[in-house]
């Protein structure tokens, strides 16, 4: 098992001609993911990467099956790809651009909630998802993942590569690994994740990458101290960030003195989370806890 | 992006919300002032220093004029100075125009802003009768006294929410009219040139019970420049960070800080990782900086320039987690980079990735002062040894 994409799901590309879409598509197919087209207006008909390409979504929809959708389309037209794919029915949709405007993602957002409840967005300005040895959405390097028992959700790019090679380092796999993302409105957020890896049996444990900025960490704090029936551990980047800096990602910012890492943390530890101070010990952490636990079970 | 006052207000009357007559000096200018100053019914007004920052009253940065050779001297005073306020840092901002304004006399302060809410991922209208204090501290203080209204992005403000503001606040029949129309004018610029934050605080009224724009911020959303060109051609840079301006012209995110370790990374999230890692070794990060995806020798050139013209810098820690671009490509650019600027700084390069080995083996081979290293917490403790022994040796 895994969370949202598995071996069976069938991928196409939004701006699947283009140059990151391309090399992004390569990519994938040579990690084995069932990405079955593409779709760039204008060019439907083509064949491109040995795949067809379709001039809409619905058209892919309709002549592959697909049920998930990776979307490089310049930040401009985006939130018009986003919409696109889920009036066509996918069900995951990841959208690796950065840049699109606050605007555009609200009525995406108030969109995706009225009409399409069931669509899962993941991003937008975020790696994609992957599931090991099945199916990668996204621009994460797939060489570095392996497939396990670590349920792995962040706000960051190669800081959550970082949580992968130290989790595969320990032997301790990935079951999913879910970027979602540097927006300050996004898609799925720590708390659908949490509770998508709660219901998977192949997650043991989950490891949360936040940073400065925003609420998210905090109210998925709450969520956890409410109840959570696996352990979690959780690095929070950005205790030495000034406040009122924009640090790279357009969330990360402490404004009006809220969204600080040491508040994060507290919130994290207070609901029972292993919280660790480097992002160095996200692996150890992770694999002691495991360790811990099967003891416990053992002792039992 | 953040606009100057009296962009915000030039602004906000496209949406025709009423702003207070003003005239906007970039020199001290008597002739412009004999000309062109609006009329004050009070005989007094106000000259307001333009910098990007809030708190400019304590500051010393808005005087009170009350004649046309007053206006001058106080335009005189400001125009060409750095104001040091609380928000702006020690350095201060330049002060390169005044606005001035009749001066009203306020009888009520009220405070009113559109803002995007990340909980709630929806814009919200923030209104509060304590006007003129930093809602901030209000909401700590007083949370009663902040009215919300969350605005649904298909439907827009709607004209009840407005109203209930308005009687929330206090207001009586006429103002109540006048405070929705207002409000619902904030709402379509918001809307209009993807603004980020409009901030009217405080909304005054005066002696009529008339509302008046006293003070209008405005912040714009970097991510719809390519669509608001008008307002990003009249961006001034002589309120931001030279170095950070200079780092958006190449495509890298910078962000100065105080201390004395420079780092360069891909990814914001590993670069605050790796600024983390600095002080857990006992040192202090000099800067942010994000060389994001792609990393070529052309940008790490780059970003190397930014990072030594810092005159703090005993050392720099390079930490690039390569994953889809070999390591042996990003190595062959830090070298080329680092012979480039001549780089004399003891440099720890942590690369991981495809080609890792090779990679440390071209920077060993390099002759330059670049130090591989592979793990992450050494690499720190490293780059925090060698910037105490490169400040021992200078001393």
């Amino acid at each position: 098992m895994s969370i949202l994409v598995d071996a069976s799901t069938r991928v196409i590309c939004q701006g699947f001609t283009g140059k990151q879409g391309t090399f992004h598509s390569e990519q994938a197919l040579a990690y084995g993911t069932q990405l079955v087209g593409g779709v760039t207006p204008g060019k439907g008909g083509q064949t491109h990467l040995g795949l067809p390409v379709f001039d809409t979504v619905a058209a892919a929809v309709r002549e592959t099956a697909a049920t998930a959708s990776m979307i490089y389309v310049p930040a401009p037209f985006a939130a018009d790809s986003i919409l696109e794919a889920a009036a066509a029915g996918i069900e995951v949709i990841a959208c690796i651009t950065e840049g699109i405007p606050v605007m555009d993602m609200l009525k995406v957002k108030a969109v995706l909630a009225q009409d399409y409840p069931d669509t899962s967005l993941i991003g937008p300005n975020c790696p994609g998802l992957i599931t090991p040895d099945a199916c990668k959405i996204g621009i994460m390097p797939g060489a570095i993942h392996t497939k396990g028992r670590v349920g792995i959700v962040s706000r960051s790019g190669t800081l959550t590569y970082e949580a992968v090679a130290q989790t595969t380092a320990e032997g301790l796999g990935q079951s999913t690994c879910v970027g979602i993302g540097g927006d300050p409105v996004g898609g799925l957020d720590f708390i659908d994740c949490l509770k998508l890896f709660a219901d998977d049996p192949q997650t043991e444990l989950v490891l949360m990458v936040g940073e400065i900025g925003g609420g998210a960490e905090e109210e998925a704090a709450e969520f956890i101290r409410r109840g959570y029936p696996k352990p979690v551990v959780a690095y929070i980047a950005g205790a030495t960030a000034p406040a009122g800096k924009r640090m790279g990602h357009a969330g990360a910012v402490i404004a009006g003195g809220k969204g600080t890492a040491a508040v994060k943390r507290d919130a994290l530890r207070a609901a029972g989370v292993h919280v660790v101070e480097s992002p160095a010990e996200l692996g150890v952490m992770a694999a002691r806890v495991l360790a811990g636990q099967s003891q416990d079970v053992s002792a039992s | 992006m953040n606009l100057h006052e009296y962009q915000a207000k030039s602004l906000l009357s496209e949406f025709g919300v009423e702003v207070p007559p003003n005239l906007l000096l970039k020199q001290a200018s008597a002739k412009q002032v004999a000309t062109a100053l609006p009329a004050s019914e009070s005989g007094r007004w106000v000259v307001k220093a333009q910098v990007h920052s809030g708190a400019r009253g304590k500051a010393g940065g808005v005087l009170l004029a009350e004649s046309a050779d007053e206006i001058v001297q106080a335009a005189d005073a400001l125009i060409g100075t750095r104001l040091v306020t609380e928000q702006a840092g020690s350095a201060g901002l330049p002060v390169n125009s005044v606005l001035v304004e009749p001066a009203v006399t306020i009888e009520r302060e009220f405070y009113l802003a559109l803002m995007v809410d990340r909980a709630l991922q929806r814009v919200v209208m923030i209104a509060s009768p304590e006007g003129g204090m930093d809602i901030e501290v209000v909401a700590e203080s007083r949370p009663e006294a902040i009215f919300r209204a969350i605005i649904n992005p298909t439907l827009g403000l709607g004209a009840y929410q407005a109203r209930q503001l308005a009687f929330a606040l206090g207001l009586d029949g006429r103002q109540v009219n006048a405070f929705a129309s207002l409000a619902l004018k904030l709402y379509r610029a918001f809307v209009g040139r993807d603004a980020a934050l409009i901030e009217i605080n405080p909304l005054a009224q005066v002696a009529d019970g008339e509302l008046v724009v006293v003070d209008a911020k405005i912040s714009l959303d970097d991510n719809a420049g390519y669509r608001q060109t008008e307002w990003w051609q009249h961006r001034d840079v002589t309120q931001e960070d030279p170095a950070e301006r200079k780092a958006i012209e190449h495509g890298l995110n910078y962000v100065s800080l105080e201390g004395n370790i420079a780092c360069m990374v891909n990814g914001a999230g590993l670069a605050m990782a790796t600024m983390d890692l600095i002080q857990q070794a006992g040192g202090m990060p000099a800067n942010f900086l994000d060389v994001g995806g792609g990393t070529s020798a052309a940008k790490v050139t780059e970003a190397f320039k930014l990072i030594l013209e810092n005159e703090r810098v005993e050392a720099i820690l390079v930490n690039i987690f390569g994953g889809i671009v070999r390591c042996d490509l990003i190595a062959e650019g830090i070298i080329e980079a680092a012979r480039e600027v001549e780089l004399d700084v003891p440099t720890v390069v942590r690369l991981v990735g495809t080609n890792a080995e090779q990679g440390r083996q071209m920077l060993g081979d390099s002759g330059l002062a670049l130090i591989a290293e592979d793990d992450l917490a050494a690499a720190a403790e490293r780059a925090v040894t060698l910037a105490n022994s490169n400040r021992e040796v200078s001393q």
